[in-house]
């Protein structure tokens, strides 16, 4: 690949990977090669009372059984992720399913007493999997529902994988009825607790802001537009389709936040303040307020780095001692790609 | 005068409780009531004791509805009298115990008030709940709760439907009160939320201190929806709701849903219609809870009930 270094109108350097059209200079650039994404899985019901997904995932196995394989420009293969939760509408049944596919709990030993969703997401791992290997699947889109006001997030855990960031940077063009935006955890992949890192570029559709338990259609219309897009990108992709790089905003997990509580009790001692309630992504400052204390106090963010709050509020968290994340925004440069071919 | 003779004369308002957790799930009430019983300055008044009270410990401990049944369903007369054996659901046994700590039911050792405190995924803001369009006592408290709460919208649902009405927790009182405030996922505390519930409950209070106190209340009138019908989402052949309500609808509580408007969208994309004969004001949409009761949304009419001037019963 050449390397190219310009100097743009604005007077900015650029370098490796980016490919730029100005008045003055066009500089074409060499693509990265990538393998095709050969087979997609999409998972609802991972949390079984997040709505969308579960009907998402309905409506495409109702789609296949009427209209054949051929529904889908790729091969797109649809699953129910926890099907006992689903049933009593909950998150989970013993242990959220969400945190059990790191290297390590995927391979160890299980036993009937195991909890169920332990158990499960090995089961998950063999059909999908095996994380990590050649044969595992290239796409997992696991789709899920907050109660925070996050429009449309797509979480990842590495921002080196450019299939995947691309991905991501095609649904934000495509997607304006709502933000959309891109986390990520910068995790190495064992490490990886969450399902879609059973795949080799898998993310998460994280749609907000919806209660449990409830289906909302615009937050069931957005879901579907992403995974659309996100068939359609593969699709696109794989059939040689030129993605120009580029430079692309996403957030990268720093730290949690808890709720202030009382000593004893541990309950809940103020709720998030009425100015940061919904105000996922915005930037907190020092001094801004964080929680309105049940008796009228408000408590306010020390700290000097300003960050980006996500999750505000998001009911499963409470038991994880999780009142928001913070995040740093990052600007990524993505190189050109397209499909390599055999 | 004749005016003198149109003031109804009713019994002191003493004993008022306030239960929270009668759904665990419903959080602003769990933690009212949960800071009350710490510290009950703020709902204290002179003329008349108040009790905070939790009605579903356990369903709170798990932060879910109801443990076996749902409590607020749960104060019928063949639960209230059946026999205390072993196997109860809990939340019937619960509501005996309730009956005997707040009630009898329908006797005149029954509390005077109970104020109910429950939250909606609905965006219904504040709502009061009555269960009938002749208490005196309740139309004048509600009518001044939605004075003072103004410009803060208080809607007023009235259920004295005679299929639709249910056995409700706070049905164990002379006068009950049902607060539902949305919209607010369950399992979560919204501070709008918690603090307009609070407030509300803090005008409660001042008008029953008031009235205790002697206060002659003028006729008013009190704009009510009464419950109509209950409306289901289309299912399948196997119970599975097959649509969602339409984008339209959706957190649209109290405004007028007429023929031919937009009610559900199937999941493949199609508009279902609302085909009712009448405007009808359509609440209690998309609330979690009402996905098994077979209810996407309940219809209601508008209407303006009348109160009589109230004021104490001297003795």
């Amino acid at each position: 690949m050449q390397l190219h270094s310009v100097r743009r109108s604005e007077g900015k350097h650029l370098e490796e990977g980016v490919k730029q059209h100005t008045s003055v200079l066009k500089i074409t650039m060499a693509s990265l090669y990538l393998p095709a994404l050969g087979r997609m899985a999409v998972c609802g019901g991972t949390h079984g009372n997040e709505l969308s997904g579960v009907y998402l995932v309905q409506e495409m196995e109702r789609q296949r059984k009427e209209k054949g394989d051929g529904v889908w420009p790729i091969p797109v293969t649809t699953v129910q992720s926890n099907p006992r939760a689903v049933k009593e509408c909950r998150r989970y049944i013993d242990t959220d399913m969400n945190r059990c596919f790191t290297t390590d709990m995927l391979s160890s030993p299980v036993t009937d007493s195991s909890p169920y969703e332990v158990q499960h997401a090995q089961e998950l791992n063999n059909l999908l999997g095996l994380k990590g290997s050649a044969d595992a699947i290239d796409m997992i889109c696991d789709l899920h529902n907050t109660t925070s006001n996050m429009g449309l997030t797509l979480i990842h855990y590495t921002t080196s994988d450019w299939a995947t960031m691309h991905i991501c940077k095609y649904l934000q063009t495509k997607i304006t009825k709502v933000p959309v935006r891109v986390l990520v955890m910068d995790v190495p992949i064992s490490d990886a607790y969450s399902l879609e890192s059973v795949s080799k570029h898998g993310f998460s559709i994280e749609v907000g802001p919806q209660p449990h338990g409830v289906v909302r259609a615009d937050i069931y219309l957005i879901m579907k537009e992403a995974v659309d897009m996100t068939i359609d990108w593969i699709h696109k992709f794989n059939s040689g389709t030129v993605f120009e790089g580029g430079d692309m905003e996403a957030f990268k997990f720093i730290k949690s936040i808890d709720y202030p509580r009382d000593p004893e009790t541990q309950t809940l001692s103020a709720a998030i303040h009425p100015q940061l309630q919904d105000r996922d992504f915005c930037l907190l400052k020092r001094g801004d307020p964080l929680f309105l204390s049940f008796s009228g106090e408000t408590v306010k963010y020390e700290e000097g780095e300003s960050l980006h709050p996500f999750f505000i509020n998001e009911c499963a968290y409470y038991e994880k001692g999780i009142a928001f994340h913070l995040a740093k925004k990052l600007t990524l440069t993505i190189p050109t790609v397209q499909v390599k071919k055999d | 005068m004749s005016s003198r003779a149109n003031i109804s004369c009713l019994q002191e308002a003493k004993r008022v409780a306030i239960f929270g957790g009668t759904h665990g799930n419903e959080i602003s009430g769990i933690m009212l009531v949960n800071m009350w019983i710490q510290n009950a300055a703020e709902i204290e008044r002179n003329r008349l004791v108040t009790k905070p009270f939790i009605s579903n410990p356990r369903a709170v401990e798990k932060c879910t509805r109801y443990i076996n049944t749902d409590l607020n369903r749960a104060f019928t007369p063949e639960n209230l009298s059946a026999p205390d054996v072993q196997g109860l659901p809990y939340e019937v046994q619960r509501a005996k115990e309730i009956n005997q700590m707040f009630g009898p039911k329908g006797s005149s050792d029954a509390y005077d008030v109970i104020f109910d405190l429950h939250n909606t995924t609905s965006n219904m803001g504040s709502t009061l709940i009555l269960e009938s369009s002749t208490d005196l006592f309740n139309l004048q408290m509600v009518h001044y709760i939605k004075k003072a709460m103004a410009p803060h919208t208080c809607s007023v649902l009235l259920n004295e439907h005679p299929q639709l009405k249910y056995s409700t927790t706070r049905s164990v009182a002379k006068h009950p009160i049902g607060l539902e405030v949305g919209p607010q996922p369950q399992g979560v505390l919204r501070s709008n939320v918690f603090e307009s519930m609070r407030t509300i409950l803090k005008h409660a209070l001042d008008f029953i201190e008031l009235f205790n106190s002697g206060v002659e209340f003028p006729p008013c009138t009190v704009e009510v929806f009464r419950v109509q019908e209950r409306m289901d989402y289309p299912r399948d052949t196997n119970g599975n709701i097959t649509a969602m309500v339409h984008p339209h609808l959706q957190d649209c509580d109290w405004e007028p849903l007429n023929h031919g408007d937009p009610m559900f969208l199937t999941f493949n994309g199609r508009t279902i219609l609302y085909e009712g004969a009448s405007t009808v004001y359509p609440t209690f949409i998309n609330e979690a809870a009402y996905y098994e009761k077979q209810q996407a949304f309940m219809t209601t009419c508008r209407e303006i009930l009348a109160a009589n001037a109230i004021r104490k019963a001297f003795k």
